[in-house]
């Protein structure tokens, strides 16, 4: 093993899996999937008669069939033995949702998450902010989730989660604190000057030899960060009542910071922020089987 | 009259020494969070080849996106400058020079007397700095060397559909893990870098001689993808190109 290998992971983030013990799926007249194959992380999420009922959350590995099919399982396994074939209907999304082995059908993420935040965060919702590991979408959607406007950026590492797991593990801070820290300064440092996250590495060791502490070389790329996604989003009206969706969601550093820029605070949930495209896409999996069934 | 030139770049610290037009000494270094080291080194490297002291040395100008940081020069002069009047020197019959460095790209079109008529600079991005080939080369544990000619084997095209150096990474991994041949990746890397150049080229509209210099332009991998690229037939390469910024600075320096 080499010394790369041998290397603590500090972007390694939680992968969980969850199963609601109260809801007896066996009573449940429709079973669906929602399966999201992301560039970074795959969740997939069942749901009975339309309630969240299991979910499994995921690094995505390389080859996408076997990410969705891995994701799928472990959700499984949290129930009380459910099997693959008792999911009725079955969407996938995300960057890799057309690779979903047992997926029935594949809608975009931009449509399931907007469906998806309507569940998770109720119908005021008007805005939705998805920060995920290769991309950056605003969504404006109506009462009942449907989308009326987005923007995406896919281009660029900057904003992105993929940036800031290299960022905590350029760091060695595991990126489950990048946030907290990166709010334990006094006052917020200038924000890293350099765009580009390869760039950003640099300037960021140069800042620590400068005597800069962790927390306050956290602060300066959390601001850049923040003020980054809120210049790409701007061209959207960010209205309310706005949400933060995927696995950025979980960095209160960000979130703080962008709150502030916009002049808007999020509203929160209990479910895990990275399920939005994976709800939505089995709500409409329920949507589509009924149809099916008429 | 002996001159200097010196350029600070992002990554190395070029010296060049002239003398009544000639260069008579060359040093190069690497430079790391401060320059400070690695001008030294690169000046005594110079000075030795010379055989001249510092104190002989009337003008000295800076050149390189690191100058401000600097100081032990008498005047400062832009990189598209330098470049631009090294070039005329080196080869009169380009028109179009193309300068890859560590973190910034440029694209300088230039008239038969070396005027510069337009340039486009890439400084943002590392997709289309040497930086992004740094990158990959790690990502695929290879070395820069290694990483040049091996692309040279590659039969296929095979795209990289990331621009950003990030993402792009993340590509590379996974053709590694798809047991796509090592050829074939270091191929589609410098084909995917040659596209960001070419694009950038392109803003200043292409016009034959081609010339690419910059530390990245000892790639002879990247040569033959950017040659494809911009559908050229020739691209010239100069001997030491990543020199000529500081070559270009010390000609400034020779004048006054």
């Amino acid at each position: 093993m080499n010394q790369e290998q041998a290397k603590k992971e500090y972007w390694r983030w939680d992968e969980t899996n969850w199963s609601n013990k109260d809801i007896d799926w066996k009573a449940a007249k429709i079973i669906t999937g929602g399966v999201d194959v992301g560039s970074v992380s795959s969740q997939a999420v069942i749901m009975a008669d339309g309630e969240l009922y299991a979910y499994a959350n995921t690094r995505t590995g390389y080859n996408s069939p076997e990410s969705a099919t891995n994701v799928m399982n472990w959700a499984l396994e949290a129930t009380s033995g459910m099997k693959l074939d008792d999911i009725q209907f079955t969407v996938g999304t995300g960057y890799g949702r057309v690779k979903v082995p047992f997926a029935n059908k594949a809608i975009t993420e931009i449509a399931c998450h907007a469906r998806g935040a309507n569940f998770m965060y109720g119908p005021t919702v008007r805005t939705v902010m998805d920060m995920g590991g290769q991309d950056l979408k605003a969504i404006r959607c109506d009462e009942r989730g449907k989308v009326l406007n987005f923007l995406m950026n896919e281009k660029c590492a900057a904003g992105t989660g993929r940036g800031m797991e290299v960022i905590a593990d350029l760091l060695e801070v595991p990126i489950q604190e990048v946030g907290q820290r990166s709010l334990d300064v006094e006052e917020d440092p200038p924000p890293v000057s350099n765009t580009c996250v390869l760039f950003a590495k640099s300037e960021m060791m140069g800042l620590l030899k400068r005597g800069y502490s962790l927390n306050k070389a956290l602060a300066a790329y959390c601001s850049a960060m923040a003020y980054r996604v809120y210049t790409q989003i701007r061209e959207v009206d960010v209205e309310k009542d706005f949400v933060i969706t995927g696995g950025i969601a979980k960095n209160s550093g960000i979130v703080q910071r962008l709150e502030k820029l916009l002049g808007i605070a999020s509203l929160k949930t209990e479910v895990d922020y990275q399920l939005a495209g994976a709800i939505g896409a089995a709500l409409f999996g329920k949507v589509l089987y009924e149809k099916s069934k008429k | 009259m002996i001159s200097a030139g010196m350029d600070v770049g992002s990554k190395t610290v070029k010296v060049v020494i002239l003398k009544d037009g000639r260069i008579i000494g060359k040093g190069i270094a690497t430079a790391g969070l401060e320059a400070d080291e690695a001008i030294q080194t690169a000046w005594e490297a110079a000075l030795k080849e010379a055989g001249v002291s510092r104190e002989e040395i009337n003008k000295v100008v800076a050149t390189g996106s690191r100058r401000e940081e600097i100081s032990g020069f008498d005047d400062e002069v832009s990189e598209v400058t330098a470049d631009a009047r090294a070039m005329i020197i080196v080869n009169p019959e380009i028109r179009t020079i193309i300068d890859v460095g560590a973190e910034e790209g440029r694209a300088i079109k230039v008239d038969s007397g070396g005027k510069i008529l337009d340039f486009a600079v890439n400084e943002k991005c590392a997709a289309g700095a040497g930086a992004f080939i740094e990158a990959m080369a790690r990502a695929m544990q290879v070395s820069i060397e290694e990483f040049s000619t091996e692309s040279l084997k590659s039969d296929k095209t095979i795209p990289i559909n990331a621009q950003c150096a990030i993402f792009a990474e993340s590509e590379v991994v996974s053709l590694v893990h798809d047991e796509t041949s090592r050829p074939d990746i270091c191929g589609a890397i410098n084909d995917a870098i040659a596209d960001r150049l070419a694009s950038m080229a392109r803003r200043v509209l292409v016009e034959p001689k081609v010339a690419l210099i910059g530390g990245a332009a000892l790639g002879i991998g990247l040569q033959s993808s950017l040659k494809e690229a911009l559908e050229l037939d020739e691209l010239y390469i100069p001997d030491d190109p990543e020199f000529l910024g500081a070559y270009g600075a010390s000609i400034v320096a020779s004048e006054s």
